[in-house]
């Protein structure tokens, strides 16, 4: 019983986890696909 | 010689109109330029209609009127021919999003996959799985539960030690919740919206797609573990055929004898590595997409092969479009998960209900000794060396 409950706390850590790493890492798609240097700053 | 030149009056008379039907109906004059009868037939016949009357029609900025002009604003290209520029990819779009499809505003040929996936891949989906529970409820109303034959030692053996069954349980209770979250986001639009709503639904796609897309690192990490620990052990061999041969003992009462994990388990494994591990890298080309292209390659170097042509098929389309290449990673992802889920399903039905004794093995890592001889009978000797009657009778 207690490697089933250690995989299940290892199931949320992971994938909260790696959900934080992710998103402090610039992979999300907005960081991957948008650009600054098409702004339009004027008429 | 009166019958005859009026028996030609009427051939003449009757096939006049006919010829004269034909030049009209294929004629794109006829139509102002726009799609004839016979596109349309041949678009229901599924052959391949050339869109060029209609891809080329996208108006013309050299001959624009000035500005000041009537239709001037709008650059020599009017609304519809805008619209079919978008449509055809023509158009000269500047965007501020980067990402390889930016440019793409409507992609004509994503509507096949489209359809797939809210038709044939629902009904696949719906056989598959359905059709699976089916048949394990009748294999098991008719063979019923397999029990332990000979009489219970009351002893034990450890079967599969902690890290073993944390490998296990990890990677079976991400693939249930990749599963359930999974099936979400493919058949929630058509099921679930009807059943609770949009706002319910909208809330359970935002969660379930959190869910899927960050536990499947643990599923991945689960496939590692598994296939370290339990590789060696799955490895076929001569034992395998003889037990494929007497279909694991399931219909006869005789148990052939098995290692640590017999030939049946050993295609469960195999399978959950190859299938697992391509359901991961398509689901990585999902997770970060247009980064990890899959499809556009391998179908070139099928079609390098002449593989296509072995099954009387065209070509495998290449290049790929980066949305195609998103929509075969989606239908390959799909396909693949269903195929394991099906698998796994019947992997469950016969370590729980279907077999006495087997839960055991990952619920407390401790197996009863006449179960293990019955199942694993090699496994058994090598762990506690042979039994001593067949011991005494080998004498």
């Amino acid at each position: 019983m207690k490697p089933f409950i250690l995989a299940l706390l290892a199931l949320v850590v992971i994938s909260v986890g790696a959900n934080q790493i992710l998103m402090n890492s610039g992979f999300s798609s907005a960081d991957a696909s948008t650009s600054d240097k098409s702004v339009r700053l004027s008429d | 010689m009166l019958r005859f030149l009026s028996l030609f009056a009427v051939i003449f008379a009757l096939a006049v109109p006919a010829a004269a039907q034909d030049t009209t109906v294929d004629s794109r004059a006829a139509t102002g330029g726009a799609q004839t009868l016979a596109d349309i037939l041949e678009r229901q016949e599924g052959l391949k209609v050339d869109d060029a009357f209609r891809s080329e029609a996208t108006g013309n900025p050299d001959v624009a009127a000035p500005v000041s002009d009537q239709l001037g604003t709008l650059g020599g290209a009017s609304d519809p021919e805008l619209w079919r520029a978008f449509r055809y990819g023509s158009a000269d779009i500047s965007t501020q999003n980067r990402g390889p499809a930016a440019t793409t505003v409507i992609q004509d040929g994503g509507m096949w996959w489209l359809e797939f996936r809210e038709g044939a891949l629902l009904q696949i989906a719906m056989y598959l799985l359905g059709g699976t529970l089916v048949a394990l409820t009748l294999f098991y109303l008719i063979r019923g539960r397999i029990k332990i034959d000979g009489e219970k030692t009351g002893r034990t053996i450890t079967r599969f030690k902690a890290f073993e069954r944390f490998g296990h349980w990890l990677l079976a209770s991400s693939f249930i919740v990749l599963g359930l979250t999974g099936l979400f986001s493919l058949i929630g639009r058509k099921v679930l919206i009807p059943l609770f709503g949009h706002e319910t639904f909208s809330f359970l796609a935002v969660g379930s797609k959190w869910v899927h897309n960050n536990i499947s690192w643990a599923f991945i990490i689960a496939l590692f573990i598994i296939f370290f620990v339990w590789v060696v052990h799955n490895i076929p061999d001569r034992t395998d055929l003889r037990w494929l041969a007497k279909a694991g003992g399931l219909f006869g009462g005789e148990h052939p004898p098995a290692k640590k994990f017999n030939a049946g388990q050993k295609l469960i494994f195999w399978a959950v590595i190859v299938l697992g591990g391509s359901i991961a890298v398509s689901g990585l080309s999902l997770l970060f997409p247009f980064e990890i292209n899959l499809f556009g390659h391998t179908f070139s170097t099928l079609n390098g092969w002449g593989v296509p042509g072995w099954f009387g098929a065209t070509e495998l389309p290449y290049p790929l479009s980066p949305q195609e290449e998103m929509q075969y990673a989606q239908l390959w992802h799909a396909l693949i998960s269903l195929i394991l889920t099906a698998i796994i399903f019947a992997h469950i039905y016969l370590g729980s209900v279907g077999m006495e004794g087997a839960f055991d093995a990952m619920g407390k890592g401790e197996v009863e000794e006449q179960w293990a001889r019955e199942h694993h009978s090699l496994w058994v000797q090598g762990v506690l060396g042979a039994d001593p009657v067949e011991k005494e009778n080998s004498k």
